[in-house]
């Protein structure tokens, strides 16, 4: 297996040609796991860019990116493999005649009449390919089973058929919006990276990547004030993706200069919950004065 | 390397974070791929193999700290099997070199500065953002003020407290603030004001934490890693008792009960929606038939629906149990959908309905604010009295306990020696479906001094132990 990435700085690069800026822990730990050959495990508040970071990297990587979204429900003929029924009738009805028994079943239980769903797919694939599997905290703990051969072994197990190995060891992404906790099982085969709000000054940096109308001093201030909004007991703090969605909507509105008064009436923008846009505008205007 | 690992692994496990073998093996194998010399990606590699959990990092950091960063000749103070006076003439050397760096990266004679003008200094380095700068000045205060002597068996806060103590950081803040209304000239908007803030506090917030630091590393250069680590071992916020937190572990206890409630809810809902399958529903199967002939093709099945208990929470608000009181709230109510219906009293020696607080309040902060603000809960003198409580509830709500009733008494039954009239909680029982009592005192304690819990206990069907927020969300999913 020939390795994806030179080092981590490498890695950190492309994924800023490609207008992600990672940080250390998060370029480091992508670096792991193309050398390690181990899926990662993302983790962290929504609108972080955990989706984000995997679609990056197949960019990055000119990769094809096979996304597998996890709901309740989920089951193996949705995420493995599926028998395509009807064509396996046609077969048996178009030559009734002719065929003993045990051809047809040879015939019917062949790769023609698999339906590949998407984690057989990334395993089969020739070309290269990153897969995601998207709030993986959705499905049932008994589900998660599901995904242990493919995360560690890097195969299916198709009765009928034998075993399908890998044919490249694909880069895995599991995000999780850690509304449950994940099994050990699932834990212990992955590389855990944990994505939080970014610091004052990546989260700036991300603006005037993100928006490239924006000024640097308006990146700056918005930067400031979506800092002191998430010190605010909140009941969502807003997300990166709400941060560039509000210096978005300062930039068409020709804003050059916040001010209390400007940064109120966009709060809707940025706060998801009328008590929170209430607090913060409170906390905002008057708090400050004192 | 392995042995240094080896230890690291064994400290990470005494603080209380699973690593399994695997992993273990995994962080081996990481570190090869990443260059020793960069600290930061050794940190990451380490951190990403052997840290499942996000709330565990904390724990990984300040154990990380104690066993790699600090780990210099420059730190080196005492070297095991030394004499006192080896040890005398080490410290004075480490200082005169503590002194060397802070002229290197100060740029100026810091030993001779006097207080005020090292605090002009410290204000400078603060309002620019100079990192090199308060790094050399949290060195620096450190060893001026927190007096730290070699094999002295004293906790870091203790040096912490008393660096703390002599730089007065508050005033600091007040000072910078008056500082940038000047350099703006005149006055800043409320907005302004308000973001300046926060980029200061934040400021003085990293300046803090360089001084721990700094103390850290010197206390693990004069009592090695493995001592250090041990003093440095903190609970992780799922085991830190609500008794005994402090003002940090309550903020980072508050932090994860929101969090603990989503799971927690996600989990119950989940529960009764997939409830097994129950004996056949004769008259749906039979209803069903008819579309297939009278064949009953397609057997239906009753899903037991679990019922939702209705809850009666009554807890004690005196000083010594009211963070567990107010935890519970919390949780009780950030979970109500689970609930049929909650109702909540709280007592000291007078008992008052609450639940009117958290009646459309979408903040639950708030409500428990008006709690400890407006309930009107002191009888006589405020000092807890459970047979008092007990008797208003019996009198004024005892009739609305019914069958479905569940009824929760939160509280360390420290009753002051006043009457237990345990008589109430056995007719509540009678009435009502269930009555639990959840204690925040540790096992041990029960029933010594004034603790009567046992009086309470046998008319209940269960007294829990319930000192952290993992114990309370396990009697939470088992009650719902």
């Amino acid at each position: 297996m020939g390795t994806r990435f030179e080092s981590v700085q490498s890695v950190r690069e492309g994924l800023r040609a490609e207008n992600y800026l990672a940080d250390e822990g998060i370029a480091g730990v992508v670096f792991l796991a193309d050398r390690l050959g181990k899926p990662v495990l993302v983790e962290g508040p929504a609108g972080t860019g955990k989706t984000q970071l995997a679609k990056s990297v197949a960019e990055m990587l000119g990769a094809r990116l096979i996304r597998l979204q996890c709901y309740e429900g989920l089951d193996e003929s949705k995420a493995l493999y599926e028998w395509n029924y009807k064509k396996q009738l046609l077969r048996i009805q178009a030559d009734k005649s002719s065929d003993s028994w045990s051809d047809v079943h040879d015939d019917i239980f062949s790769d023609e009449f698999l339906l590949t769903r998407p984690l057989l797919e990334a395993i089969t694939a020739e070309d290269p390919v990153v897969l995601l599997i998207d709030e993986v905290d959705r499905v049932e703990v008994e589900t998660e089973a599901l995904l242990l051969e493919i995360l560690s072994e890097y195969q299916v197990s198709i009765p009928e058929l034998g075993t399908i190995t890998a044919k490249q060891i694909p880069l895995v992404f599991l995000t999780s919006n850690n509304t449950r906790e994940l099994s050990e099982a699932l834990k212990r085969r992955c590389l855990f990276l944990h994505v939080d709000y970014p610091e004052l000054e990546r989260e700036k940096q991300i603006v005037m990547t993100r928006v490239p109308d924006v000024t640097e001093n308006m990146a700056d201030q918005i930067a400031r004030i979506v800092r002191s909004l998430r010190q605010l007991d909140l009941k969502k703090a807003p997300s990166v993706s709400e941060t560039i969605d509000w210096a978005r909507t300062l930039v068409l509105l020709g804003v050059q200069n916040i001010d209390a008064q400007q940064a109120k009436e966009t709060l809707h923008v940025l706060l998801k919950y009328q008590t929170d846009i209430a607090k913060a505008a409170k906390e905002l205007s008057v708090e400050a004065s004192k | 390397m392995i042995d240094l690992l080896a230890g690291f692994v064994v400290e990470l496990r005494n603080a209380g974070i699973p690593v399994s073998l695997t992993e273990n093996l995994d962080a081996m194998e990481a570190i090869q791929h990443i260059p020793i010399e960069d600290r930061d990606a050794f940190k990451y590699a380490l951190g990403a193999t052997m840290v499942k959990n996000n709330s565990h990092w904390r724990a990984f950091e300040t154990v990380f700290e104690v066993y790699f960063s600090l780990r210099g000749p420059e730190y080196k103070l005492v070297d095991g099997d030394e004499s006192e006076l080896d040890q005398m003439w080490r410290e004075m050397q480490e200082q005169q070199q503590g002194q060397g760096e802070g002229k290197g990266a100060g740029g100026g004679g810091m030993e001779a500065l006097t207080p005020e003008e090292m605090m002009n200094l410290l204000m400078k380095a603060l309002m620019k953002g100079d990192q090199g700068m308060m790094r050399a000045l949290a060195k620096q205060s450190v060893q001026r003020f927190a007096g730290m002597e070699p094999g002295r068996p004293v906790g870091g806060t203790y040096y912490l407290y008393r660096t703390l103590r002599n730089l007065d950081l508050e005033g600091m803040l007040d000072k910078l603030m008056e500082a940038s209304r000047q350099e703006v000239g005149g006055e800043l908007t409320p907005l302004e004001e308000r973001l300046e803030k926060d980029e200061y506090d934040s400021r003085i917030d990293q300046f803090k934490k360089e001084i721990e630091a700094e103390i850290r590393r010197r206390l693990v250069a004069d009592r090695g890693a493995e001592a250090m680590a041990k003093t440095l071992r903190k609970p992780l916020p799922e085991d830190v008792e609500f008794m005994h937190a402090s003002r940090d572990e309550m903020q980072n206890l508050k932090k994860s009960l929101y969090p603990l409630t989503r799971k927690l809810a996600a989990r119950l809902a989940r529960k009764r929606r997939h409830g097994r399958k129950g004996p056949l529903d004769f008259r749906n199967t039979v209803r069903h038939s008819l579309s297939y002939g009278g064949v009953p093709a397609d057997p239906k099945f009753k899903y037991p629906r679990p019922a939702k208990p209705e809850l009666m929470v009554i807890a004690d608000i005196s000083g010594s149990v009211a963070a567990f009181a107010r935890f519970t709230l919390m949780l009780v109510y950030a979970i109500q959908g689970q609930f049929s219906k909650v109702r909540s009293f709280v007592f000291i020696d007078g008992l008052d309905e609450v639940t009117e607080y958290f009646k459309g309040v979408e903040d639950i902060s708030e409500a428990i604010h008006r709690v400890n603000t407006e309930a009107d809960v002191v009888w006589v003198d405020g000092h807890s009295d459970y047979g008092h409580a007990f008797e208003v509830f019996w009198d004024k709500y005892g009739k609305d306990v019914g069958p479905k009733t569940t009824v929760l008494l939160l509280g360390d039954a420290r009753n002051n020696y006043h009457a237990s009239q345990a008589w109430v909680v056995k007719n509540i029982r009678q009435k009502a479906r269930h009555v639990y009592w959840l204690n925040p005192e540790p096992r041990s304690y029960w029933n010594t001094g004034d603790s009567i819990v046992g009086d309470y206990g046998t008319h209940t069907d269960g007294v829990y132990e319930c000192r952290n927020l993992r114990q309370l969300e396990a009697f939470v999913e088992k009650l719902a």
